[in-house]
């Protein structure tokens, strides 16, 4: 079982949690060009290591939260609320 | 060619004679392939040793003469996805696109013991793929429509049929997810999933091909939007044509050549019970149960489910997978309860965004890949590595992977093949 440390709920089992993915800058869609926009869509860094990402605590406090993870062993560095602004 | 020639005689013909001859002198087997010095300079750089990478080099030198080619892996020959997978042939997928794909590879896998001089144990002991919703059965009509446009057999059949089929199966109603009706799809069936790997290694070495094991790229060298060779843990080596064969891997192995790709790994988990008396004649999918089962010709059941929750690299075990599994299997064949599993393990699992690979060249000349293989990669070997040997040797993308190429995300003409391809293996 991987325990995530949710910042309200405390460490609670994964399977309580959505996986979203990894965080990219969202490009302005008034502005973004065609390829921009698709880039954004489909590319993804799939970091082998440490990396940011975003979860959602589904059955539990159902807020979104940032997690620091290493993707090669599942370690948890990390957690912090979402905020309007996470950034990469 | 000699040389090719010299290789086949030194290492003889697998057959019922050569079985017997070494049965009464006791001589020892030659090994299957040979080690070569890793030369400097190649005309193909293949970067995977697994069933695509071997295929691909396979198909190179016997479809097009191209010889002068290498296969590095970072581990050993068919250490990753092509050892990791769940053996499972067919070619019932959604798309006109797909389906010909893999219908193509399954016409390859029915002759390939034949070619390869090896046997891969091929069983087409067909395949069925449960429904247990409204909407899954109307999605398996679609896929049986489709399927014989393109001319593969496989028809919708009601929960009768599927008791026939398989008595073991659980298809009362008082089931929690009751049986509607099965895609039977006849012409699927199982491999040996290493003896495909040995036998595509053996056959391509023996046309001259260099296989290097413990050989990990570390670099890829680009020069002015050209691919011009490869750095190793043991070395350099130039070569005009780089090809990506790599899964679990595939997007850091082609950032090292600058190219982005619409990937994401994640790790699937499978499972193998103990040996019992052959009792399931087909392989069985189950989408809304999460997981596939087949009886190997050992006896053992093999268990397959989707992919984990989360992307990851690491292929540990979990046991929520485990807890799952047993449940989903129980419900399907509640005779099973008694079996124990053996032991479970998991492979990497480069998922793109449509459920359809990503072959063929990029934007870096010289660099070709053949990535992004999903869940789907081991039943498309064959295919994937005669198509990717035309691509190199004809400098064209044929026609049967024109649909898969990379620029596909960029042009928004995504393939769609989730509905085959999420968890029916």
């Amino acid at each position: 079982m991987i325990l995530l440390p949710c910042p309200w709920c405390g460490p609670r089992d994964s399977e309580e949690f959505g996986y979203v993915g990894e965080i990219g800058a969202r490009p302005d869609p008034r502005t973004a060009t065609q390829q921009q926009w698709r880039d954004y869509l489909y590319l993804r860094r799939n970091v082998a290591g440490w990396a940011s990402e975003r979860w959602y605590h589904r059955m539990g406090c159902r807020r979104y939260l940032v997690i620091e993870r290493d993707s090669t062993t599942n370690e948890i560095r990390q957690s912090r609320p979402e905020t309007p602004r996470s950034k990469p | 060619m000699a040389e090719t020639r010299s290789g086949r005689t030194r290492q003889g013909r697998y057959s019922a004679l050569a079985l017997l001859r070494h049965g009464v002198t006791g001589n020892a087997w030659s090994p299957a392939w040979r080690s070569h010095e890793l030369k400097t300079r190649y005309q193909v750089i293949i970067i995977g040793g697994g069933i695509h990478g071997l295929a691909t080099a396979y198909y190179l030198a016997r479809n097009h003469g191209i010889t002068d080619v290498v296969v590095l892996d970072k581990g050993y020959l068919g250490g990753g996805g092509s050892g990791r997978n769940t053996a499972i042939l067919r070619a019932n997928y959604l798309t006109p696109e797909g389906v010909r794909f893999y219908d193509r590879s399954l016409e390859l896998y029915g002759k390939l013991a034949e070619d390869l001089n090896f046997n891969v144990m091929f069983s087409r002991r067909g395949h069925l793929t449960l429904a247990h919703s409204d909407a899954s059965l109307r999605t398996m009509r679609w896929r049986a429509e489709v399927n014989k446009v393109c001319g593969v057999d496989s028809d919708v059949i009601g929960p009768e049929d599927v008791k026939q089929i398989v008595p073991d199966m659980d298809t009362t109603e008082a089931a929690r997810y009751p049986i509607l009706g099965a895609l039977y799809h006849p012409p699927g069936g199982t491999v040996r999933h290493d003896a495909v790997v040995w036998g595509y290694a053996r056959a391509a070495d023996s046309l001259g091909v260099h296989l290097q094991q413990d050989t990990e790229v570390t670099g890829i060298d680009v020069s002015a939007g050209r691919v011009t060779g490869v750095r190793t843990t043991r070395g350099d080596i130039a070569a005009p044509i780089v090809i990506n064969a790599t899964a679990g891997w595939a997007t850091l192995v082609a950032d090292m050549a600058g190219v982005r790709l619409p990937v994401q790994t994640f790790p699937l988990q499978a499972a193998v019970t103990e040996p019992v008396k052959p009792f399931l004649r087909t392989v069985v999918v189950s989408g809304t149960l999460h997981v596939y089962v087949s009886q190997t010709a050992r006896g053992e059941l093999v268990f397959g489910a989707s992919v984990d929750p989360f992307a990851s690299y690491s292929t540990r075990g979990s046991l929520e997978f485990t807890e799952g599994l047993a449940g989903h299997v129980l419900q399907l064949m509640p005779s099973l309860a008694k079996l124990r599993l053996l032991r479970q393990w998991a492979g990497l699992c480069d998922m793109t965004p449509d459920f359809a690979p990503i072959m063929g060249p990029t934007n870096v000349d010289g660099f070709l890949v053949d990535v992004g293989w999903g869940t789907y990669g081991f039943k498309a070997g064959p295919v994937a590595g005669e198509a990717m040997a035309e691509c190199v040797a004809t400098g064209r993308t044929p026609q049967i992977i024109s649909s898969f190429g990379l620029d596909r995300f960029a042009q928004g003409c995504l393939v769609g093949e989730k509905g085959a391809a999420a968890v029916g293996h």
